[in-house]
């Protein structure tokens, strides 16, 4: 028997999909299972518990991360979002819509840690997104059932449509500066 | 690419969702991170449980002690497999169909002998599944390991220990299949060509592992279990068989499923432990599998050694085949579908696609101190497709002739049908031909072979590999119900009209993500005249849903969605009597279309819906004498005339392969089949995209390794490999339409076929690939160190 009692919580405060939360947290517990249990974000989704499949990336301080590979104790002072806090910013709207569109899930399981690896993707502007790109890009996500290809042309289609926005912003800026 | 449309006139009305790429409207919940899989249910006073396992392939349980783990903070119970028998029933995977196919009866948990690497043998239910855990550590127990049955070569020896010495011997089935007359065709063949292949033991890797959680409710005796499944009612029937509870007991919710695969379609003595542990606690018990227990104790499937034979003509017409089919099955044959069926599988389907009459094939099912087997995606048809396929390639290439042009002459003429594959399969209309001629233009097949051959002038090795199939779907009674299996090939529909005019369909057949209540959707809304919008689909509940088999063997379209479609013609009939009623016309003379009751001459709107909704329900008194609305309609579907629906298809794979480091690179892959009518391309395409790269999987990654004492070696993912994006290539769908006549909208399935043919194709263009350099892989999975093996460079 250990000396110490591991459920010995330990108390945490961070930015969770936009709001200050505290909790307490045993210390061996991962920050996917806290986020589930103490939070019931079940939309972070456990599919290996050992940093492989990506089923429960989620953002931390703007980068993907394994929740499972990170532990709760490790979240105290850092912004945390998940799919639901990305859902509802709108900041994946065009993402969702086009995996939508495309039939780009079919159990939905790795879909969130899937979206959440696109996301930040999608967020560097100066990203390749070819489709070697794109499939370099979710290579550490598991999908057992698309096969992946609909989702290589759901990300091409919003990075393709998030280029010609930007396209088009900076061109309205260069006439609004002619003038 | 998208289907045919002329397939569907038959179909066409005016608001016919049928055959359109309409999203699935339960994939926007699952889009934003709210589907609700059974982790995700929240139950109050719920206990975790976790099992101790077998870390011997082979032993007895010499003692147990659990009485330090009891005293363990937050432990609830720690129970033992006697301890569980007294509760849960043991069962054993026979089916009366299959002649001589034997097994043992199988426990729950262990009793005193555990059979396999992970075979659990006693349960500690705690607060926290982390508590449940500590507490296993603290369990002592001392085993006497056992002889381990681990080479299913060696496994029918004398010398090899019988595992269930009550059997006498580890043969657990035999089938040998004799027709024409297969010696006197080899004998005046022109060639024979050889071959041993063998398959590696894999597994489904579903993303969310198997899960259940059971909720005894002593107060008013009902057992609700939310269960990752596919087969809800067939679960409900074995929990009251072996818990000894009536029917009504017993409620299974299969909400989201997160994969399924056919892994989720069979009993597990977990999960039946889990169960059983609701009633004994009079609370409810969750088990989760962890990635370990996944594949310690999902089902493998695959485990094969196939030596087979075939003639050819000098012409290049297949004259007969001869195949002698081993495989490995693991300790039991899995409850309730028996692990005999993939062997008797790869007897039936072997050669299928062509008209060769002279076959002779043994299959042997042998047991063996391993994970069990049972049915997986595409049960049986990768092998039954390699084996044929490998050698029709042999053949080509000893002949001097292109191996496309040498299945154009074989396979059966799509005038032909119906008639009877050479096993004596029943098959009522294929489109071999349609489908090749199909698959050459679209990969420009002679373009490719020109470039190939300018590449191997170069030094670069790449291969084109072909592999027609064809694919057993819409089961009826025939697969199970006529073994004594209590596994249900009929399905079933209700809809209900209501109030503002927009319907409710409850199917007794499953989503697990391929689309099921989108298409169910389709179909009613097509069926009703009601938007889509406005139909909702409920699936798997046992109590709000009809009676039915669930999904599984491509049935969900076939099956379940002719009944939707005649519950829906019923309602919509139904609606238009009363409306006729109302508006004192002949109901002959009116449709419904877009949510209102119509002129079907002219489609004026005579009434909304909603309109009728208000009537019927709220001012039944205004309705004319004599007029009984009844806005529900439930029909229910079995296919009667044919025992499958078999469907076909072909596929090609366009690999480069590095002879210097065994690495095969995929480049393109294209499949072209024929499921009948095509209810939503959208859907169709992306369930034989993901079926293609699953066999991929076998093909070139997922192996089960264990070594020589039964040891698992590959349980995480780490080590287990499965195909990522960025091996992946691009595919390309394609679909010739043989509507079957059986059903009304013609659906067949097409959720196997892409696992079907994919293992082939790719094998297929890795050995045309190594074709110059005198090598040949037959071992999947075709690691770079089988290329290598084959190169002589290790």
């Amino acid at each position: 028997m250990a000396s110490e009692n591991p459920d010995r919580a330990h108390a945490v405060a961070f930015t969770l999909n936009g709001e200050a939360v505290r909790a307490h947290v045993p210390a061996r517990m991962h920050l996917g299972d806290l986020l589930r249990q103490s939070f019931g974000l079940t939309g972070v989704h456990l599919g290996c518990e050992h940093g492989v499949c990506g089923a429960c990336t989620i953002l931390v301080d703007g980068r993907a991360v394994r929740s499972c590979l990170m532990l709760g104790v490790q979240a105290d002072g850092a912004t945390v979002e998940t799919v639901e806090g990305l859902t509802e910013s709108g900041r994946i709207r065009d993402l969702q819509d086009a995996f939508h569109a495309r039939n780009a899930l079919q159990c939905g399981y790795c879909t969130p840690g899937m979206l959440v690896t696109a996301a930040e993707l999608l967020d560097d502007a100066d990203a390749a997104t070819s489709r070697e790109a794109i499939r370099a890009a979710i290579a550490g996500n598991y999908c057992r059932c698309t096969g992946y290809h609909a989702i290589v042309d759901a990300i091409a289609s919003t990075a393709e449509a998030r280029g010609q926005g930007r396209r088009d912003a900076g061109r309205d800026a260069g006439l609004e500066a002619a003038e | 690419m998208s289907a045919d449309p002329g397939g569907l006139t038959f179909l066409d009305r005016p608001n016919s969702y049928i055959g359109r790429s309409v999203p699935r409207p339960n994939a926007r919940r699952l889009l934003e991170g709210r589907g609700v899989y059974v982790d995700d249910v929240a139950v109050a006073r719920l206990g975790h449980v976790a099992f101790l396992r077998s870390p011997h392939a082979h032993a007895r349980i010499v003692a147990l002690d659990t009485a330090d783990a009891k005293a363990m903070p937050g432990v609830i119970a720690v129970v033992t497999g006697p301890e569980l028998a007294a509760v849960c029933t043991p069962w054993v995977g026979v089916l009366g169909h299959f002649k001589g196919l034997r097994s043992a009866p199988q426990h729950a948990l262990a009793l005193d002998r555990v059979t396999w690497v992970g075979e659990p043998f006693c349960a500690v239910v705690a607060h926290g599944r982390a508590e449940a855990e500590d507490a296993l550590a603290a369990i002592t127990v001392e085993f006497d390991p056992l002889p381990a049955v681990v080479d299913m070569e060696t496994a029918l020896d004398p010398a090899t220990p019988a595992i269930h010495a009550e059997l006498g011997d580890n043969l657990a089935f035999e089938r040998v299949l004799n027709v024409g007359d297969v010696d006197a065709a080899f004998r005046d063949a022109a060639l024979v060509v050889e071959e041993t292949f063998q398959f590696g033991r894999h597994t489904g890797v579903c993303l969310e592992p198997r899960a259940i959680l059971a909720d005894w409710a002593a107060a008013d005796g009902m057992l609700t279990v939310h269960h990752s499944f596919q087969a809800p009612h067939m679960m409900q029937d074995i929990l009251c068989k072996h818990l000894a509870l009536p029917e009504g007991a017993v409620r299974v919710i299969c909400k989201d499923v997160g994969g399924s695969f056919g892994i989720k379609v069979h009993i597990y003595p977990d999960e039946m432990a889990t169960c059983a542990l609701a009633l004994m606690l009079k609370r409810p018990v969750k088990f989760v599998a962890d990635r370990l227990e996944s594949f310690q104790s999902d089902i493998h499937a695959r485990d094969h050694r196939v030596t087979a034979r075939m003639a050819f003509s000098a012409e290049g017409d297949i004259l007969a085949l001869d195949m002698d089919d081993l495989t490995g099955i693991g300790p039991y044959s899995v409850y309730p579908r028996t692990s005999a069926v993939e062997a008797n599988q790869v007897v039936n389907l072997t050669g299928g696609p062509y008209r060769h009459q002279h076959y002779r094939a043994r299959a042997r099912v042998v047991l063996q101190n391993k994970a069990p087997t049972c049915q997986y995606r595409a049960v049986g048809h990768p092998i039954a497709t390699m084996v044929a396929e490998g050698l029709v390639d042999l053949g080509a290439a000893r002949l001097g002739l292109d191996p496309l042009a040498v299945r154009e002459r074989n396979v059966i003429p799509d005038d032909a049908y119906p008639c009877a594959g050479v096993s004596g399969i029943k098959l009522e209309k294929l489109s071999h031909q349609a489908a090749l001629a199909k698959l050459k233009a679209m990969m420009d097949y002679d373009g490719l072979r020109a470039e190939q051959a300018d590449l191997r002038r170069r030094g670069i090795h790449r291969g084109i590999g072909l592999a027609a199939f064809i694919e057993i779907t819409n089961p009826s009674a025939a697969f199970y119900g006529v073994g004594g299996a209590r596994i249900s090939s009929q399905d079933g529909c209700t809809i209900r009209l209501d109030p503002q005019g927009g319907v409710v369909a409850s199917v007794s057949v499953t989503e697990q993500g391929q689309g099921t209540e989108g298409i169910i959707a389709q179909i009613v809304a097509t069926a009703t005249g009601v938007p889509m919008d406005k139909v909702r689909v409920i699936s798997g509940d046992t109590q709000a849903t009809p009676y039915g088999g669930g999904t599984w063997a491509s049935r969900g379209a076939g099956i379940g969605g002719e009944a939707a479609w005649q519950a829906g013609k019923a309602l919509r009939g139904n609606v238009l009597v009363v409306a006729g009623a109302i508006l004192q016309a002949d109901p002959e003379s009116l449709d419904v279309r877009d949510g209102a009751v119509v002129d079907a001459g002219t489609g004026t709107e005579r009434m909304p819906l909603a309109e009728l909704g208000r009537i019927v329900y709220f001012r039944p008194d205004t309705l004319p004498p004599g007029v009984q609305p009844e806005f529900v309609a439930t029909r229910h579907y079995v296919p009667k005339d044919y025992p499958f629906a078999f469907t076909n298809g072909v596929q090609a794979s366009y690999v480069e392969v590095d002879t210097e480091t065994g690495f095969v690179r995929l480049l393109k892959h294209w499949c072209v089949e024929d499921c009948g009518t095509v209810l939503n391309p959208l859907l169709v395409d992306e369930q034989i995209r993901g079926g293609i790269v699953q066999g991929i999987g076998g093909a070139l990654f997922e192996h089960c390794l264990y070594d020589g004492e039964g040891q698992l070696l590959n349980g995480s993912m780490a080590d287990y490999l499965v195909p990522m994006a960025g091996e992946m290539p691009d595919i390309a769908v394609a679909h010739v339409v043989s509507a079957t006549a059986s059903s009304e909208i013609g659906a067949k399935g097409a959720g196997e076929a892409g696992t079907a043919g994919a293992p082939a194709a790719v094998v297929n263009a890795i050995n045309d690939a190594l074709a110059p350099l005198n090598a040949r892989v037959a071992r999947q999975p075709v690691t770079p160190e089988v290329v290598l093996e084959a190169l002589g460079l290790i």
